[in-house]
């Protein structure tokens, strides 16, 4: 669920902040092996791909074509596209209004509140779904899909913005003040350009998870490509029609990327002059604070207290007797033992690329980083599906075993591993790295005694990003899941498929209060990623 | 230097252990199982404990598991498949990746439950019902046929999970009843007017919410609603087809041994054990509200009894699941 969102700060903000001061290009000596690494790492990384693409060719044109273009096909397109269409924007104005109200003004409150506009992103959008749908049975189709969608994924854009107006220069917009502008023309032509950055890279990642997002859209009834190829894979397993369907959902993932780059443009943001900014001065918001604040409280009581109260409510419905815990024990550890075994491999996947794009960038290595970001943000069923098919077919004596699943979960979260890595071994002198050789260390000593030291905390963060994503993890880890594997979210789903909302309860709990020291954690980091 | 290299490294083989010490566990007995997870779990229980067989389930859809051990073939970790329609298990079997049963396991149950190569056995039966909104129709407005839902007069009143295999079932019998044009014209009418769900204790959800006012389900889903709460049931009846109608299908749940299965001997006691009294009793005792089916053992009493079902003559062990998916697809309805 936070696929990227370091992402966002890292390169992001690096944009606002470090062209002016770009750090010198450092070169060191690239280890053969950490080349040779990367490069493998990526080949696995392009392997979904590469799978679609050879379906698609053994299927032949004409299936193909059969399969793809059919009116079942528009349908999907037609409701994806309206779901992207609908939502992005939507999310963008509530959270550009969110972001403005509690980093620009004197709203009350405005420093816990910023915390609950980032605290949404606890709550697994499937649970989100399974709130609204127990709490409003009625509440269907595309309204509650997108409603439910923004509510879900709206952190995702507050929190860049927030930070960027945390940032922003106050004397540009006073300039453009005194120079006769209205508020409203200050703010659409100084300040809103000044956030597009913020805003293309938050809509992108929303419109990404929109495209892979599945629990969240069998609740309400919404069909998109996503919950169509799972339907495909539960009538005929990893046959060609989940496969074509997967085609035209990476396209669209890939026609969202190329807009998104489009939009963001290559301007520049960076404050060139003497000194630093001053802090901008809120604006006073008299007699509208309480109706302000009555708003940001709405989306708070609808995005956090609908969850909390329904879960809430399920507990105490249910009792003691839905705590099985002979049944909730084991599923924990089980759990706990694949979220970390991943997280620790995504990070291991990302060390060899994360160390070069610091020590030895190159456009080779800058041309697969692009491309591990661009796998990274596949759905995880056309991972899922691929790896599948390629372990039944081609290596099984990896099928169904923890390796497939940790090379899935690897796949899916290596972007996360690697902006964390990256960003903290950009903060390991290389000259700790140069001096360990001198002092007659190998290569690979002098990294691990030196860098890979420094790198701990980024790594450790890393790895957490990527644990809290495969605990909220479901598709993929149905599909590839080992034998007698029960995750939290397995059993979520399998006890509110059965219409057995008070048992799902406990587990949706578990995921929840798993993640929210997650958000706090993110909370922090972004404040300090803004210089705070 | 030290301590935060084999800290790092301290975590890498924690991870590697537990992971190791995971996945090598035994498995003992492999099902893999598409029926309900509450029924198998009573099933396994009860196996367990009069034979003392560890067991490990892996759970799916019919179609999903069985398209799984085919495209799995000889290498399948699967011992025994247990189905909750035919179309999956006839799958498999047509794929020649079933042990044939032994003699004591097929007598266990009459002849029209059971494949006639002998490679597969019924373990329980669904019928297929209408239930609908009791506030809402009247018994002179219900369908007097499956095939009546196709009529534009029911246009957006009814709702079905055709990503479900109960309901690929419910297709496949009405093909071979009927024959393709018939399944054809009744899925394309189905597209422009049913509401589509997924699950039927969504469908019946539904029904019960008055957002639809009756749905395509198996007899159970009620049943079991009833035995808990009714929370979701307190506004619904069913209605049974009857007649030999396509739409009163009784689905045989099936049970086979793989011919690839490392552990046969437990295999084939499995299936025996649910065949048979054992197992049949869960069906008559326990929540699931499924049809017994062994000879002569006893449905539970709640049920309408099966023999006024009046059921249609289809034969399980040619319900073609493949050409259902392809229909459907083409319906655009998968």
């Amino acid at each position: 669920m936070f696929d990227m969102i370091n992402f966002l700060f890292a390169d992001r903000m690096s944009g606002l902040a470090g062209d002016w001061l770009a750090p010198p290009r450092r070169t060191g000596r690239a280890l053969p092996f950490m080349e040779m690494a990367a490069v493998l790492v990526s080949l696995l990384a392009a392997l979904p791909v590469l799978f679609v693409g050879w379906m698609a060719w053994t299927t032949g044109w004409r299936s193909s074509a059969a399969l793809i273009f059919r009116p079942r096909v528009g349908e999907l397109l037609v409701n994806t596209g309206l779901l992207v269409i609908l939502a992005v924007p939507l999310a963008m104005v509530v959270s550009t209004a969110l972001a403005w109200l509690t980093e620009c003004t004197d709203l009350p409150g405005r420093r816990v509140l910023s915390w609950f506009c980032v605290a949404p992103l606890a709550v697994p959008a499937f649970v989100q779904s399974y709130a609204w749908i127990s709490l409003c049975p009625r509440f269907q189709g595309l309204p509650a899909a997108v409603t439910i969608s923004v509510l879900s994924y709206f952190p995702f854009l507050y929190l860049p913005v927030a930070a960027s107006l945390r940032r922003l220069d106050p004397a540009l917009s006073e300039t453009a003040a005194a120079l006769g502008l209205s508020p409203w023309a200050v703010f659409a032509r100084v300040t809103f350009p000044q956030l597009r950055l913020a805003l293309c890279g938050g809509a992108l990642l929303i419109a990404l998870h929109l495209l892979s997002e599945f629990g969240l859209y069998v609740f309400v009834r919404f069909d998109t490509f996503t919950t169509a190829i799972v339907d495909q894979y539960q009538s005929s397993f990893a046959g060609p029609a989940a496969t074509m369907l997967a085609s035209v959902l990476v396209i669209c993932c890939l026609v969202v990327i190329v807009l998104e780059a489009a939009a963001r443009g290559d301007a520049r943001y960076s404050r060139v002059g003497s000194g630093v900014a001053r802090r901008p001065k809120p604006a006073c918001l008299g007699k509208t604070a309480i109706p302000c604040l009555a708003c940001v409280c709405a989306v708070i009581a609808l995005s956090l207290g609908v969850p909390f109260v329904t879960i809430g409510r399920w507990l105490a419905a249910g009792g003691l007797a839905i705590w099985r815990l002979d049944e909730i024990v084991p599923t924990l550890a089980q759990t706990a033992i694949l979220a970390f075994a991943g997280g620790v491999l995504t990070t291991a996947m990302a060390v060899p690329m994360a160390w070069l794009s610091n020590r030895a960038p190159s456009r080779l290595q800058h041309g697969l980083e692009k491309l591990n970001y661009v796998i990274g943000s596949l759905p995880g069923i056309v991972v899922a599906l691929a790896l599948v098919t390629i372990a039944v077919r081609v290596v099984q004596p990896l099928y169904q075993t923890m390796a497939t699943i940790l090379l899935a979960y690897g796949l899916m979260f290596l972007p996360r591993a690697l902006i964390s890595l990256r960003a903290s071994i950009a903060q390991a002198p290389i000259e700790l790295e140069q001096a360990a050789s001198a002092l007659g260390r190998g290569p690979a000593q002098a990294l691990f005694a030196t860098t890979i030291r420094l790198a701990a905390p980024g790594a450790a963060a890393g790895t957490a990003m990527a644990a809290l994503g495969i605990v909220n993890e479901l598709t993929a880890t149905q599909m590839l899941a080992p034998l007698g594997t029960h995750t939290l979210a397995m059993r979520f789903w399998s006890f509110s498929g059965e219409i057995d909302y008070a048992s799902a309860a406990p587990y949706a709990a578990i995921m929840v209060a798993i993640s929210l020291p997650f958000t706090g954690w993110l909370h922090v980091q972004s404040k300090r990623m803004a210089g705070e | 230097m030290k301590s935060m290299t084999s800290r790092l490294a301290g975590a890498l083989a924690f991870a590697l252990i537990s992971t190791a010490a995971y996945a090598q566990s035994d498995d003992g007995l492999v099902v893999y199982n598409a029926q309900h997870e509450s029924l198998a779990a009573d099933w396994i229980d009860g196996f367990t404990k009069a034979t003392g067989i560890k067991v490990t389930v892996r759970h799916g859809g019919d179609t999903e598991m069985g398209n799984q051990i085919i495209a799995e073939g000889k290498a399948s970790p699967a011992d025994v498949f247990l189905t909750e329609n035919s179309p999956a298990m006839v799958l498999v079997d047509k794929a020649g990746l079933l042990a044939p049963l032994d003699k004591g396991t097929l007598n266990e149950v009459p002849a029209k439950f059971r494949s006639k190569d002998g490679n597969w056995v019924g373990i329980a039966a669904r019928t297929t019902v209408f239930a609908y909104d009791k506030t809402k129709l009247k018994e002179a407005d219900l369908p007097k046929s499956l095939l009546d839902l196709a009529n534009p007069k029911w246009q957006g009143r009814w709702g079905a999970s055709p990503s479900g295999a109960d309901f690929q079932a419910i297709v496949g019998a009405l093909l071979q009843l009927k024959g393709p044009k018939v399944t054809e014209n009744w899925l394309k009418a189905m597209k422009q007017n049913f509401k589509e769900y997924h699950g039927n204790s969504t469908v019946m959800k539904a029904v019960n919410a008055g957002q639809i006012e009756g749905g395509v389900i198996y007899h159970y889903y009620f049943y079991r609603d009833q035995a808990a709460t009714g929370e979701n049931s307190k506004n619904v009846a069913l209605h049974f087809f009857k007649h030999k109608d396509p739409g009163a299908f009784v689905s045989v749940s099936g049970g086979g041994v793989l011919a690839s299965s490392k552990h046969k001997k437990e295999a084939q006691a499995f299936i025996k054990w649910i065949a048979g009294k054992g197992g049949q009793a869960v069906l008559r005792d326990g929540s699931s509200f499924e049809y017994a089916i062994g000879k002569g053992a006893q449905a539970n009493p709640k049920l309408v009894p099966m023999k006024d079902l009046d059921a249609p003559k289809v034969v399980p062990s040619e319900l073609d699941s493949k050409k259902v998916t392809e229909l459907m697809t083409e319906a655009g309805l998968l």
